[in-house]
């Protein structure tokens, strides 16, 4: 089996968000967003809830429509073409916050379905696949358990594993460890890291401050639909510049 | 000794246990008297039964055959048979979670079983005269070869030439809006292939004796009418409640007509519609069978209610669940039949039994449009001076009930099974 994670795609730009503008009716979700991060960073996302950063990934994966602007996700421009719009989805992996697992499907099978369904992948090969993912998030014996049988840490490193099997050149994480119970956080985070120290690259909605000292390669700080502050993990926690991201810094770090 | 205590444990509990076991000292001894104590088992007449008050039941004996096969003819009766014991044979491994072949068992069942019961029971040999192209030209001045096994030449060659015109033109259309020429002309190519082979089928003389639907009856009629109903009305059913959430207005907007229409119209009306209105409103020389008209009014009567069912169980999914098949790159039908209507039809199960019950039940209602099922024929045989006893009418009819009964009891354990199994499968 090929290690799947070194093989990434060829554009040096993973994600280029140009000038994006969204609404939720009147509400200006997400105001002029201006990104771009290159294959291999891992970018972590903060902010006061409310602030967009859960629907600026999700228009990475187009799970949210933007309105006005563009958004390449390796090489394809998001548009109302489905078939582009299922392109990117399946090389973009995704983790939620509620894990979002299927209840009627084993953990090896919600792992092996969309590589079987969508890539056409044989059902044994998929489940070595599914196998290898699920031992590097260190649960290869809760395989052929149904999610309500799993704790939530347990479930949200099965979603990690689901989302490996296919693949993906880019990972999204949608504030994986705020459904947990503090002593299954480390759990999740533990997988994440190992994730980052093999290239992946990452986009993370979180507030898992020391995780982001750790892995992340920029910081990306967001106020009312904007992304207020950008820079190195270093400069952003030692010297923030703007007063709104040294308010929130001191709300979270304490 | 528990049973007991929970019985008499308080006074409430002592008024409901001494009024149930009146109620049944009140209805179980006559019942029984009547069904097995009372009743006449044996004899060729009604003198036989005119002593007992009991139930006659040498009068069902006799007129079995007629509520099994209606008035289809006695000596091929051995059909109807032949389609009964194949149905079972087939439905039981599908019915049995352990037994291997799904695939292969579901597509004999609802793919195979279908054409060959339809020849078995009329007979086929349909004697097909115009496909498409031969309703906008006379073919027969081209191609002209008489009838060959069944098969005329001028349907055939119609049919061909159809089909490769449908298929360019698919093609065509698909070059035209830019997806696979090749895929368009392979799925139509497939959909023609699969038609003409039920056509094939349908047309070929198989050397039986045609059976006019007309002739069919009884229990033989009930299961048709019950078993087209269920077998159509589930994805029928569930592509309504799809097209009904869909995004798409005008798929919406027909499922919801559609659903609502049907929803608002008794069953009765529909058949009557169907039996006695519809052939006024066709083109005079166009006609379709009084039993097909029936089953496809109660097919679409109860796809309408079961898509209601189904989208009840579409509700209770969570939006998570749609979004994480999205994200995995699982396109609007793979995640439909692989992670939503799964878990979506196992939350309804009881309601889709229910309907099941219904419907089968229901398809009594085909004897006001002439068509005797079951409960037609028995009202039928009442009228025999032979076996005109009192106990005669009471005697059908509980023979009657203990049929459906039989039937429903047995689907609605079966869901319950069903239900239990899907349960196991953890649930959140």
């Amino acid at each position: 089996m090929t290690d799947t994670i070194d093989n990434i795609g060829r554009e040096a730009v993973a994600i280029d968000m140009i000038g994006v503008h969204k609404w939720y009716g009147e509400f200006h979700v997400l105001r002029d967003i201006n990104l771009r991060i290159e294959r291999g960073d891992r970018v972590v996302i903060c902010g006061p809830s409310g602030s967009g950063k859960s629907t600026l990934i999700r228009c990475v994966n187009r799970l949210e429509e933007h309105q006005r602007g563009r958004v390449i996700v390796n090489g394809t421009e998001l548009t109302a073409n489905l078939r582009h719009i299922e392109r990117v989805r399946q090389d973009v992996g995704m983790v939620f916050q509620q894990f979002n697992l299927f209840p009627h499907l084993t953990a090896l099978e919600n792992c092996t379905l969309a590589p079987v369904q969508v890539r056409g992948t044989s059902h044994k090969h998929a489940e070595e696949i599914a196998m290898h993912f699920l031992n590097r998030v260190r649960i290869p014996e809760q395989a052929n358990k149904y999610p309500s049988q799993l704790s939530g840490g347990q479930q949200q490193r099965v979603a990690i594993a689901r989302a490996l099997c296919m693949n993906p050149k880019i990972m999204l994480f949608d504030e994986p460890t705020s459904a947990l119970d503090p002593e299954m956080i480390k759990e999740v985070l533990d997988a994440m890291v190992n994730l980052a120290k093999d290239g992946m690259t990452m986009i993370v909605v979180s507030h898992e401050m020391g995780f982001a000292r750790e892995v992340a390669d920029q910081m990306v700080f967001m106020d009312g639909g904007q992304i207020v502050e950008m820079n190195t993990p270093k400069e952003f926690f030692e010297s923030p510049r703007h007063e709104r991201t040294k308010l929130f810094l001191s709300q979270i770090l304490r | 000794m528990r049973l007991a205590v929970s019985l008499f444990a308080t006074p409430f509990n002592f008024a409901l246990t001494v009024l149930s076991v009146g109620i049944i000292l009140l209805v179980l001894p006559p019942f029984l008297n009547f069904m097995i104590f009372d009743a006449t088992w044996h004899g060729t007449s009604r003198a036989d039964c005119l002593p007992n008050a009991g139930a006659c039941w040498p009068f069902i004996k006799a007129k079995f055959g007629q509520y099994v096969y209606g008035f289809y003819p006695i000596d091929e009766r051995s059909r109807p048979n032949v389609a009964f014991a194949l149905g079972a044979l087939l439905l039981a491994p599908l019915l049995i979670p352990s037994a291997p072949f799904k695939w292969l068992n579901s597509v004999l069942f609802f793919g195979v079983y279908p054409v060959i019961a339809f020849v078995l029971l009329t007979g086929g040999n349909l004697d097909l005269r115009i496909f498409l192209l031969g309703r906008f030209f006379d073919l027969r001045s081209i191609v002209d070869l008489g009838v060959t096994g069944g098969l005329r030449s001028t349907f055939w060659a119609d049919f061909l030439l159809s089909s490769s015109f449908l298929t360019a033109f698919a093609a065509l259309a698909a070059g035209v809006i830019g997806a696979s020429i090749r895929r368009a002309a392979a799925i139509c190519l497939m959909v023609v292939a699969l038609l003409g082979a039920v056509l094939l089928a349908f047309d070929l003389d198989f050397g039986l004796r045609s059976v006019e639907t007309r002739a069919w009856g009884g229990f033989l009629v009930t299961m048709v009418v019950a078993v087209t109903g269920i077998v159509v009305s589930l994805p029928l059913g569930i592509l309504l409640a799809l097209g009904r959430r869909s995004e798409l207005p005008i798929v919406r907007f027909f499922s919801i007509a559609f659903i609502e229409f049907w929803r608002g119209v008794p069953v009765i009306t529909v058949l009557f519609f169907a039996t006695y209105m519809l052939p006024l409103f066709l083109p005079s020389g166009v006609s379709f069978d009084t039993l097909l008209r029936a089953l496809v009014g109660v097919a679409l009567f109860s796809a309408a209610y079961m898509a209601e069912v189904v989208r009840g169980g579409l509700q209770a999914i969570p939006r998570g669940q749609y979004e994480a098949a999205a994200a995995l790159g699982l396109g609007y039908w793979r995640s439909m039949s692989t992670v939503i209507l799964p878990q979506a039809l196992s939350l309804v199960v009881p309601g889709i039994v229910n309907n099941f019950i219904g419907l089968f039940k229901d398809t009594t209602l085909v004897l006001i449009v002439a068509i005797f099922d079951l409960l037609g024929q028995l009202r039928a045989s009442f009228s025999d001076p032979n076996w005109a006893t009192p106990v005669t009418l009471y005697t059908g009819f509980a023979f009657a009930g203990v049929v459906y009964f039989v039937c429903c009891f047995a689907m609605s354990r079966y869901a319950l099974f069903v239900e239990r199994r899907v349960n196991v499968a953890g649930r959140r």
